[in-house]
C-alpha cells in the first residue's frame, strides 16, 4: 500500500471539489473494497477523503412515495429497514445474499455500487489485465473464465460486476444522485451508471472526476412478489455464479435483472415482455447477444433454469 | 496447452499465450505491465494521531495512515487476540466489535475510527472470568487450532445481538417477522467466519446454548 | 522403552483420566485470545522489524536482472535480501523447490527477495518497489497433457501386483473401468505461515508455525548452512497446518536472512494471496479404477492406477495406497506414475494418498454395487478381508469395517434409502443418501518426552510435540495424570520447543498415539524414580490420588521431590509389530444430500461417521478431529479446486475468496460414533490415529449421495453444478 494523506470531508460539495482538484484522490467510506485493493496496489490513491462523517446515512421517504437512501447507509441497515423489507423486499434479499455480516456492517450503499470486479487476473498485479493496466491484455480470455461475464463483455475484458445489491437496484429502477466538483447535483438512472467495457474496461462508470454519489432514490414501491435467487458454489459468503432478481405482478408482468453474467447489473426491458411466455423466452431475450467462453457457457442454462425456479416461486 | 490452436482466440489472448509458451526470452514486465523498468519513487509515510477506547481503556496512538485497525490492535496495542488470517476480508479471523457492531478489522483504517469504542476478544473475558460465549466454546469444543476462535466468538456475540435487534438474514423466511436463533440462522450469520479445522457443528451448538435455543 | 510385543494390561487401562471427554486444557487461552501464535512473540525480542516477501511473477525461467535500489531507498527500509545477496543457501531435506529463488525460477510466487523495514506498512510498500526482469521458458502445467510422459517413480513402492489381474478382469462377468480426477487442493489453514527470527551471534531462534520441530530445525540449519545445534524453534500454538506446516517454508528462511541483514529481529508472515502458489499443495490426480466381480458380488480383480505431477525431484500423490488393503480380491494391481510439472510444489496434505485415493475408489465401489444390483454396504461387507490382501500372512491388528458400516446404517436410517436414483423429492429438492468406507493407515513414530515432578507435587511434561488443533496438550496431560495418579490440573504441558526431547511431531495422524506413548515411556521411568526415592519397590508401586503406594504405605508425590525435582526422560521406540500386523483405522461415512432440481445447488443435510480407531484418548477432541476432517472432505467434494492457468502456469484463484472452502452454512450438524476398541499392537496407549480418518471417504459419500439424489454421476471433483446441470432431471 502506497502512502497517502488523509482528511475528513466536511460537506459533499467540498469533498467533490477537493477530489477533483487533487490528483490521485479517492473517497473512502466503508473501505471494504478499496482497502482490499490498496493492499495489492491495484488502487494507489495519494489522498483519501473520508466521507463517513457526512450526514448521508439516513433513509427518508420521498414526496412521490419512494425512498431516498443516503449513500452512507450501511448494507445491514438498508436490508433491515422496515420499509425496505415491506416494499422493496428484492433489495433486502439481494443485500442479505451478499458478503458476510461483518462486511455488510461496514459496506455502504454507494460503495456497493462502485465496487470493482472480482476477476482473479484483475486481482493479481503480475498478470495482464486491461482493466487494471490498459493495453496489457486480458488474461481471463482463454484462461480461467468460469466466473466471468457471458454478455455485455468485450475482447478487452470479460469481468463481471460483483454486486448483488445493484441487481436489485436495477430492477427497482433506482436513480443515483450525485454532487459534482462544481457543486451542482445530478440525477441519473442506475441503468446509465455503469459502462460496458468496450475498449476501455478501466472506465467503469459515467461519474466525472470528483463526482460523489450522495443518495440512491427508489421510486414508489413496484408491488408484486419479489424474489432474489443467488446461485453459488458454497452456501454463503461467495460471489454469484448467476443471480436472478425478479418482481412479478399478479397479472404475470414484471421485471427481471441478472447478476454474475455481465460487467454491470443486467436487465433488458424488452425481454420482460416475454414473461407470460416463461423463463426460456425471457432468458433468450436477456442473453440474446451472449458470447460465453468454454468455461462459462453453463451460465446460459443456469440463468434459464434459475429464472424458471424464480418465476415458479413468485407465482407461489 | 490442451487446445494449442483455437480459432476463437483473440489477438490479445494469442499475445499472452505465445508469450507464455515461447522459448525465446520474454521480459515479464512487458507482459505484466504494472512493473515498469524504473520504479516510481516511494511516497513518504504520513502519520496521524488517533484516540480509541479499547476494551474500556482510552488509548492514544500515532500511526502511519496506512495502519489498519487490525494492525493497530495487534502491533501497536499488543492485543494479539484478534487474528490476521487473510488481511482481505475473506476469513473473519479479525472480527471485532466497533461501536457495538462486528466488522472485519483488517478492512478498515485505524485513522477512520477516531473516538470509536472497540471491543476485542480480550475485552469479552479472561481465563478464569470467561464470557458465557467463551465458556460455551470450551464446553462444546468449538475450536481446534484456535486461530479463528476469537473472531468466531466476537461474531457470535454480535450475531445474537443482531437477531435480538430483528436484523434479517439470507435464510430468514419471512422478512416481516422477527428472526429466531435457529441453527440455520446461526449458520448463515456465522458464514463470514471461516474455520478450516471445521469446528462448525460444535460452534453452532455453543452459540445455540448461549442463545437458549436448541441446535 | 521399546514396544516390540503386544501391550498387556498397564496403568493406562485404568481410564481414570485417559479416555474421558475432558475439555481442552488450553481452551481458556484459545477462547480469550491469550494463546500466542508465532507472529505474536514480538515482546520476546528487542525492537522487531517487519519483513515482507517478494515473489516471482513468472512460473518458470530466470531472473535476468533485479533492481532493489528503489526498495532500499524507501522510507524505513533496513535491508533487502535477494538470492545473490543471501550467500550460499542449501535446500532442506524436506523441500523440493528452493525457498529463495533466483536466478532460476522454479514456480510462480517462488520468493525472490525479502524486504525488511521498521514497520509492516513500510516493508509492504517497499516490497512493491523491487523490480525484476525475467526470461521465461516453456513450462509443463497440465497434468492430463503430461500423463503420457509420466514415469514410474524411483523411490517408494509405486507398483504392486498379485495373481493375474488382466486375465481375471477380462474374464469377470461384471466389470467397471472408470477414470476419476481430483484437483489440486490448498491447505488454507487460518494462520498464515509466520515466523519471528532473532539472531544472538551465530545462534538463531525462530518462533514459527511448524508441525515438525526437529525436521525443521534440521532443515533451517541445512538451508542456512549453520550447525543444527545453533538453531532453536519455538512453536507452542499453531493455527492449523494439515501438512502445510510439516516443513520449513519461506517465512522462516526469509525472516532469518532478513534479520541477519538488518541486524534486528524480524517478524514475517506470508500474505494470504501469496500462500497458494508459494507454499505446498495436495497434487491433482487422475485415477483409473478397474473392478471385476462375479455376479454374487465377489471381487475377483481390482486395479487402481494413479497419475500425479510434481516439480523435478518431487514425489507422487500415493492415491493407490488404500486399494492395496481395503477389499479382498485374488487378482490385483496398483501403479503410480509421476509426471514433471512446473507448478508449485506438491506435498502432503491431510491424509496424503488415502484422501485422494478414497475420493475415487469409494465412488467406484458405489458404481460397482449398482452394476451388481447389490446394496453398496452389503457389497463392501461381502468383500471384507481380515488380512492384508497382498500379503495374506499379515493380519490386520484390528479391523471392524463391517461393524462401522452396520452401526452407521442403523443409526442413519439407511434402510429407508431408495436405491433407484432421483426417486426422493422434497419440494424442489432431490434428496439422496450416500455411503463410503473410511480407511487410513496407522503409523507409529519414535517419540520422546521429559517428565518432571517438583516439590509442590506439580508434574510438568516437556516434548517438542506440537498441537495444531489436535488436542495434544490435553491428551498429553491426561496421559501423565493417569500414570502419575494426579488430577489433570496438577499437570503442566509444555510443547513445541526444540530444546525439549524430540517427538513424533504432528503428521500422518501418528501424533496422538505416538506422542502419548513417548510420554508413557518417560512417565513410567519417573514412576520408578519416585518409588526408589521414597524407598518403595517400583514393581509394586501404584500411583493414585497424588500418592505413591505399596501395600499400606502411602507417600505424597510432593514428598518424593522434597529434596529436589525428579526428572525422567525417555523415548518410545518400536519393534516390528507394524510389519507383522497391518495397522489401519476404519470407518463408515453417511451423507444425506439435497440437490436443487432447478439450479443444481447441492446442500448437505446430515453427516455421520462411525470410526474404529483404537482407544480414543479424549472422545471430545477426537470427535472434533473427525468432524473437521469431514468438513474438509465436504469441501473437496463440492467446491475446492486450485484452478491451473495452463498457459501461465499458476494457481489462479489464489486467495480465500477465489479458493472456496466450506463456511458454516455448508455444514449441517455432524454425528460421530467411535466403536469401543483397543489395539494392543499399536503402543501401550492402545490408540491409533484418528485425525485423518475422517477425510478419507467422506467426499465419495457426498458424491454417492448426490448420485442417489439425481441419477447423475460426476467423476471429476469438485462436483459443481456446471458439470451436471444439463443432465439434471427437471423438476416434476
Amino acid at each position: 500500500m502506497k502512502a497517502f494523506t488523509y482528511e475528513h470531508a466536511r460537506s459533499p460539495a467540498e469533498a467533490a471539489a477537493k477530489a477533483a482538484r487533487t490528483r490521485g484522490a479517492k473517497f473512502i467510506a466503508g473501505g471494504t473494497n478499496l482497502l482490499d485493493l490498496m493492499k495489492l496496489e491495484i488502487e494507489a490513491p495519494t489522498h483519501l477523503i473520508d466521507v463517513n462523517g457526512l450526514a448521508l446515512d439516513t433513509i427518508e421517504p420521498t414526496p412521490d412515495g419512494g425512498l431516498r437512501i443516503g449513500a452512507l447507509v450501511r448494507n445491514t441497515d438498508l436490508a433491515a429497514d422496515a420499509r425496505v423489507r415491506r416494499d422493496y423486499a428484492l433489495l433486502s434479499r439481494a443485500l442479505l445474499a451478499g458478503a458476510s455480516g461483518q462486511l455488510r456492517n461496514k459496506a455502504t450503499t454507494a460503495g456497493n455500487l462502485l465496487q470493482r470486479t472480482r476477476c482473479p487476473y484483475f486481482y493479481d498485479p503480475n498478470q495482464p489485465c486491461n482493466k487494471r493496466l490498459p493495453g496489457s491484455g486480458c488474461a481471463a480470455l482463454g484462461g480461467y473464465s468460469r466466473p466471468h461475464a457471458v454478455v455485455g463483455a468485450s475482447d478487452a475484458c470479460i469481468a463481471t460486476h460483483p454486486s448483488d445489491m445493484a441487481v436489485a437496484m436495477r430492477a427497482l429502477d433506482a436513480t443515483i444522485e450525485t454532487v459534482r466538483a462544481d457543486g451542482s447535483m445530478r440525477r441519473l438512472p442506475i441503468a446509465e451508471l455503469h459502462r460496458l467495457p468496450g475498449d476501455t474496461p478501466h472506465v467503469e462508470t459515467v461519474l466525472a472526476p470528483g463526482e460523489l454519489i450522495t443518495a440512491v432514490v427508489l421510486p414508489k414501491p413496484p408491488g408484486g412478489t419479489h424474489v432474489y435467487h443467488k446461485v453459488r458454489d458454497r452456501a454463503s459468503y461467495a460471489f454469484a455464479l448467476v443471480s436472478v432478481g425478479a418482481i412479478v405482478r399478479r397479472d404475470g408482468s414484471g421485471r427481471v435483472a441478472l447478476g454474475g453474467v455481465a460487467p454491470k447489473p443486467w436487465r433488458v426491458e424488452a425481454a420482460e415482455a416475454e414473461l407470460p411466455r416463461g423463463a426460456k423466452a425471457v432468458a433468450a431475450g436477456l442473453l440474446a447477444d451472449a458470447k460465453p467462453t468454454r468455461d462459462n457457457a453453463f451460465k446460459l442454462t443456469l440463468v434459464e433454469r434459475t429464472l424458471d425456479a424464480v418465476l415458479s416461486e413468485a407465482k407461489g | 496447452m490442451e487446445h494449442p490452436i483455437d480459432p476463437s482466440l483473440t489477438r490479445r489472448e494469442l499475445l499472452i499465450a505465445s508469450a507464455a509458451s515461447a522459448a525465446a526470452a520474454v521480459v515479464a514486465p512487458s507482459l505484466a505491465g504494472a512493473r515498469g523498468t524504473t520504479a516510481p519513487p516511494s511516497r513518504a509515510p504520513v502519520n496521524a494521531k488517533i484516540r480509541l477506547r479499547v476494551n474500556g481503556q482510552p488509548r492514544e496512538l500515532e500511526l502511519d495512515t496506512r495502519t489498519t485497525l487490525l494492525d493497530a490492535l495487534r502491533e501497536h496495542l499488543q492485543l494479539t487476540g484478534t487474528k490476521k488470517g487473510c488481511d482481505h476480508g475473506q476469513c473473519g479471523a479479525c472480527t471485532v466489535l466497533v461501536d457495538g457492531r462486528r466488522i472485519n478489522s483488517c478492512l478498515t483504517l485505524a485513522v477512520m475510527h477516531e473516538g470509536a469504542v472497540v471491543t476485542t476478544i480480550e475485552g469479552l473475558g479472561r481465563p478464569g472470568a470467561l464470557h458465557p460465549m467463551q465458556a460455551a466454546f470450551v464446553k462444546h469444543d468449538g475450536y481446534q487450532c484456535g486461530y479463528c476462535t476469537p473472531g468466531q466468538i466476537c461474531s457470535a456475540v454480535a450475531v445474537l445481538d443482531e437477531i435480538e435487534r430483528g436484523i434479517p438474514s439470507h435464510v430468514t423466511a419471512d422478512l416481516s417477522a422477527p428472526p429466531r436463533p435457529t441453527p440455520e440462522e446461526l449458520r448463515e450469520r456465522m458464514s463470514g467466519n471461516i474455520c478450516r479445522c471445521g469446528a462448525y457443528s460444535n460452534i453452532v451448538d455453543a452459540i445455540a446454548e448461549v442463545s437458549g435455543s436448541e441446535a | 522403552m521399546k514396544f516390540d510385543a503386544p501391550a498387556t494390561t498397564n496403568p493406562i487401562d485404568q481410564l481414570r483420566v485417559v479416555g474421558r471427554p475432558t475439555d481442552r486444557i488450553d481452551g481458556p487461552l484459545k477462547v480469550t485470545g491469550t494463546a500466542k501464535y508465532a507472529f505474536e512473540y514480538g515482546d520476546a525480542v528487542d525492537r522487531p522489524a517487519y519483513g515482507y516477501v517478494v515473489g516471482a511473477a513468472i512460473a518458470k525461467g530466470r531472473i535476468v536482472s533485479i533492481d532493489t535500489s528503489a526498495a532500499k531507498a524507501a522510507p524505513g527500509v533496513l535491508a533487502v535480501v535477494t538470492a545473490s545477496e543471501a550467500g550460499p543457501l542449501g535446500k532442506g531435506k524436506y523441500n523440493t523447490a528452493k525457498l529463495l529463488g533466483g536466478p532460476p525460477i522454479d514456480h510462480y510466487h517462488q520468493a525472490i527477495a525479502v524486504v525488511v523495514a521498521e514497520t509492516f506498512e513500510q516493508a509492504r510498500s517497499a516490497a512493491a518497489l523491487v523490480r525484476a526482469e525475467y526470461a521465461r521458458v516453456p513450462g509443463r502445467y497440465d497434468l492430463n497433457g503430461a500423463r503420457a510422459s509420466a514415469v514410474k517413480p524411483k523411490e517408494g513402492d509405486p507398483d504392486s501386483a498379485v495373481g493375474d489381474f488382466a486375465a481375471a478382469f477380462a474374464a469377470a462377468p461384471v466389470r467397471l473401468d472408470e477414470t476419476y480426477t481430483t484437483p489440486d487442493h490448498a491447505h488454507a489453514m487460518m494462520e498464515p505461515h509466520a515466523t519471528i527470527a532473532a539472531w544472538d551471534g551465530d545462534r538463531l531462534t525462530l518462533w514459527t508455525a511448524n508441525q515438525m520441530i526437529d525436521w525443521s530445525k534440521g532443515d533451517v540449519a541445512k538451508t542456512l548452512g549453520i550447525p543444527k545445534e545453533n538453531v532453536r524453534l519455538i512453536s507452542p500454538f499453531i493455527g492449523g497446518g494439515f501438512g502445510g506446516k510439516l516443513f520449513v517454508r519461506a517465512d522462516a528462511v526469509l525472516a532469518a536472512l532478513g534479520a541477519r541483514a538488518a541486524g534486528r529481529p524480524v517478524k514475517l508472515a506470508l500474505p494470504r494471496p501469496f500462500m497458494f502458489n508459494n507454499t505446498t499443495h495436495r497434487p491433482a490426480t487422475i485415477q483409473r479404477i478397474r473392478i471385476g466381480a462375479n455376479a454374487d458380488g465377489t471381487i475377483v480383480a481390482i486395479g487402481h492406477e494413479s497419475w500425479s505431477g510434481d516439480l523435478p525431484g518431487g514425489s507422487p500423490e500415493t492415491a493407490v495406497s488404500q486399494t492395496r488393503l481395503l477389499y479382498a480380491g485374488a487378482n490385483r494391481m496398483t501403479a503410480m506414475r509421476l509426471a514433471e510439472l512446473d507448478l508449485p510444489e506438491g506435498n502432503a496434505m491431510r491424509a496424503p494418498g488415502e484422501a485422494s485415493g478414497m475420493m475415487a475408489l469409494e465412488i467406484a465401489i458405489d458404481e460397482m454395487a449398482e452394476k451388481l444390483g447389490i446394496d453398496p454396504i452389503e457389497f463392501r461387507i461381502r468383500n471384507d478381508t481380515q488380512v492384508d490382501p497382498e500379503k495374506p500372512a499379515r493380519p490386520f491388528s484390528q479391523r471392524r469395517l463391517i461393524e462401522c458400516l452396520r452401526t452407521g446404517a442403523e443409526r442413519f436410517g439407511w434402510s429407508r434409502r431408495d436405491p433407484r436414483p432421483a426417486s426422493l423429492r422434497d419440494g424442489r429438492w432431490l434428496v439422496g443418501l450416500g455411503v463410503a468406507a473410511a480407511f487410513r493407515n496407522n503409523i507409529v513414530m519414535k517419540s520422546g518426552a521429559r517428565v518432571r515432578l517438583d516439590a509442590s507435587g506439580m508434574v510438568t511434561v516437556e516434548t517438542d510435540m506440537t498441537d495444531i488443533g489436535t488436542g495434544t496438550y490435553t491428551i498429553v496431560a491426561q496421559t501423565a495424570a493417569e500414570l502419575l495418579g494426579v488430577p489433570l490440573d496438577r499437570v503442566v504441558v509444555r510443547l513445541g520447543d526444540s530444546s525439549f526431547p524430540v517427538s513424533a511431531g504432528s503428521g500422518g495422524q501418528w501424533g496422538a498415539n505416538s506422542a502419548t506413548a513417548g510420554v508413557y515411556a518417560a512417565a513410567m521411568k519417573l514412576r520408578e524414580t519416585i518409588a526408589r526415592t521414597v524407598g518403595l519397590d517400583p514393581s509394586e508401586a501404584t500411583f493414585a490420588d497424588g500418592e505413591v503406594r505399596v501395600d499400606g504405605r502411602r507417600v505424597p508425590l510432593a514428598h518424593a521431590a522434597a529434596a529436589g525435582e525428579l526428572v525422567a526422560e525417555d523415548v518410545m521406540e518400536y519393534g516390528d509389530l507394524d510389519k507383522k500386523y497391518q495397522q489401519s483405522t476404519f470407518g463408515a461415512h453417511f451423507v444425506e444430500a439435497a440437490v436443487d432440481s432447478a439450479t443444481g445447488e447441492i446442500r448437505l443435510r446430515r453427516m455421520l461417521a462411525v470410526c474404529a480407531a483404537g482407544r480414543i484418548l479424549n472422545p471430545k477432541s477426537a470427535r472434533s478431529q473427525v468432524i473437521g476432517a469431514m468438513t474438509m472432505g465436504a469441501g473437496a467434494a463440492l467446491m475446492e479446486e486450485l484452478v491451473v492457468d495452463k498457459r501461465l502456469g499458476f494457481f489462479v484463484n489464489h486467495d480465500l475468496a477465489g479458493y472456496e472452502v466450506p463456511v458454516h452454512a455448508d455444514i449441517p450438524h455432524q454425528d460421530v460414533v467411535f466403536l469401543d476398541e483397543v489395539d494392543p499392537m499399536s503402543s501401550p496407549m492402545k490408540a491409533k490415529g484418528v485425525g485423518e480418518l475422517g477425510i478419507c471417504g467422506i467426499a465419495a459419500a457426498v458424491a454417492n449421495a448426490v448420485y442417489n439424489a439425481t441419477g447423475v454421476r460426476v467423476r471429476e471433483y469438485p462436483i459443481t453444478l456446471d458439470k451436471f446441470l444439463d443432465r439434471l432431471p427437471r423438476s416434476a
